[in-house]
């Protein structure tokens, strides 16, 4: 790992002030919480930042604070581990307990923080390798595309086919999240759901809306409406800690034996949290049953596209929406 | 390099390091203290997981500076504190690990000991499922797991004073040797 400077602020605008110079903004300084994926980027040599500021030091930024009206503040550096164990998390939110609880492993939920799930870099194995100069790293290709595609995505794919690895993410956006963002200049406040960029949209080098100089302050989830369930299933290689292959998170208002209203995201699929408003019009107004639930699960992968290697994540999606849906309606 | 204020073991020490160090490197490399390994040194293995505030952590993924003022625990911690809590020894897993040769090279050793360690400390009688969650950051490539799970157990089941479940070996050993009329 290059060295660098590690700055300590212990209070937020000292931090902000610290990311708003042009140096910082050319990516020399970087923002360090919980360091679980920003410190393999500097070891694998994709990023060698100058400086780092910790965010470790500045008090109340890990605090989670449940509103009268059952909305949820979460601070950025609330850690996985103190997420997962979060009694108003898992009541309220149980896709939020479920996902943070399946992240890595036990060591590293104990540092990952929220704000450092939704912000890792993609896993894609080119974009690793500080040998492939790729077109997330300023390259002309995505090598994935013509090359091994095992772990890549099937939906919104194009020019670059990285899926988004957070399990986070998915859970948030069918929550309905969204996040506070502050920099020097004040602060703004994204739909978790317009937060992650395709490559399409944007500068195919990014992942988020976040801009040089921003912060991820917290991420704000109303209350759930009445009769709501949540989940998510996530798919994995092997039984330890691993990415998803595929997963789902999900979010139904189910009353009198019917599905009033849902959320249906896909992980591990897309360069994004995949929603699929297909799979929710076609739940909405529907009553359980596996019929219904195989609709929307065939709904939910609507357009995708299989590489040479990741054709399997096509039927494995969907059966993960059925299996989902099927346990959730349970 | 800037001096750290360290507290490790339930000592106090002051290390001077330069600041892109990690805590893994300081305990090997200024503190002398070898028993965290460094294997991935990139958050696959777990070899270096040592605890913070009783936790489990990964050294390798920690900044030494970031470490600063909380109580870390490395495997040659275990011992003292065992006897300091009155016992006499090794800590209970570390013994029952080599009683179960939970063990073939060594390397991943001290993680999975403290891994165990941070899941007995909060749960004193975990399920066989329970203790391979919390295991399941450390990687072994020697034991196939099976022996360190039965260490694991053996601890636990020694402490609530129980009787420990069978091990795998037993039952196919037990056949063998009825098969050959022995008793």
């Amino acid at each position: 790992m290059k060295a660098f400077k590690l700055h300590n602020p212990t209070d937020l605008e000292s931090a902000l002030a610290l990311l708003d110079t042009p140096e910082a903004r050319s990516g020399a300084t970087r923002v360090l919480a919980g360091g679980q994926d920003l410190l393999t980027e500097m070891k694998e040599h994709l990023a060698e930042p100058d400086a780092l500021v910790n965010l470790k030091h500045i008090p109340g930024l890990d605090q989670v604070h449940a509103g009268a009206d059952g909305s949820l503040e979460i601070g950025a550096l609330c850690t996985l581990a103190a997420l997962e164990e979060h009694a108003e998390v898992a009541q309220r939110l149980p896709a939020l307990a479920q996902a943070a609880g399946v992240v890595a492993s036990a060591q590293i939920r104990s540092q990952a923080t929220l704000g450092g799930n939704l912000n890792q870099r993609p896993r894609c194995w080119y974009f690793r390798s500080e040998h492939a100069p790729c077109l997330k790293k300023g390259g002309t290709e995505c090598f994935s595309y013509g090359g091994m595609s095992k772990y890549n995505a099937i939906l919104g794919g194009g020019p670059s086919y990285i899926v988004h690895p957070s399990d986070l993410a998915p859970a948030l956006v069918a929550l309905g999240a969204s996040a506070e963002i502050v920099s020097a200049k004040g602060s703004r406040t994204v739909a978790l759901e317009k937060y992650f960029t395709l490559p399409s949209e944007s500068d195919v080098k990014r992942e988020t809306v976040l801009q040089p100089g921003e912060i991820l302050r917290r991420v704000l989830v109303p209350a759930p409406a009445a009769n709501t369930r949540s989940s998510y299933t996530k798919f994995r290689e092997k039984g330890s800690f691993d990415f998803a292959l595929a997963s789902v998170a999900l979010a139904l208002v189910l009353e009198g034996g019917t599905i009033r209203s849902s959320r249906v995201v896909l992980g591990g699929v897309a360069p994004i949290p995949w929603r699929s408003k297909a799979a929710e019009a076609a739940l909405e107004g529907g009553q359980p049953s596996r019929a219904l639930f195989e609709k929307a699960a065939a709904a939910s992968v609507r357009g995708a596209e299989a590489l040479a290697h990741n054709g399997y994540k096509v039927p494995l999606a969907k059966g993960l929406v059925i299996r989902a849906l099927e346990e959730l309606c349970a | 390099m800037r001096v750290l204020h360290l507290k490790v073991n339930g000592d106090d020490l002051e290390v001077a390091a330069p600041d892109h160090w990690t805590l893994l490197e300081v305990l090997r490399y200024r503190l002398g203290l070898t028993g965290s390994k460094q294997g991935c040194d990139k958050g696959d293995c777990g070899a270096c997981t040592v605890l913070l505030e009783g936790k489990p952590v990964l050294a390798c993924m920690t900044l030494a500076g970031n470490a600063q003022g909380r109580a870390i625990t490395t495997i040659e911690g275990l011992m003292p504190a065992h006897i300091a809590r009155g016992g006499s020894g090794p800590d209970p897993i570390q013994a029952a690990f080599d009683r179960c040769g939970a063990l073939q090279c060594g390397f991943c050793q001290p993680g999975m000991i403290l891994s165990a360690r941070a899941l007995l400390d909060r749960n004193q009688a975990p399920t066989r499922a329970q203790i391979r969650e919390a295991l399941s950051g450390n990687l072994c490539r020697c034991t196939g797991y099976t022996q360190i799970f039965e260490a694991v157990e053996l601890a636990v089941a020694e402490s609530l004073g129980v009787a420990p479940a069978p091990r795998a070996w037993e039952a196919p050993l037990a056949e063998s040797r009825a098969a050959r009329g022995e008793s």
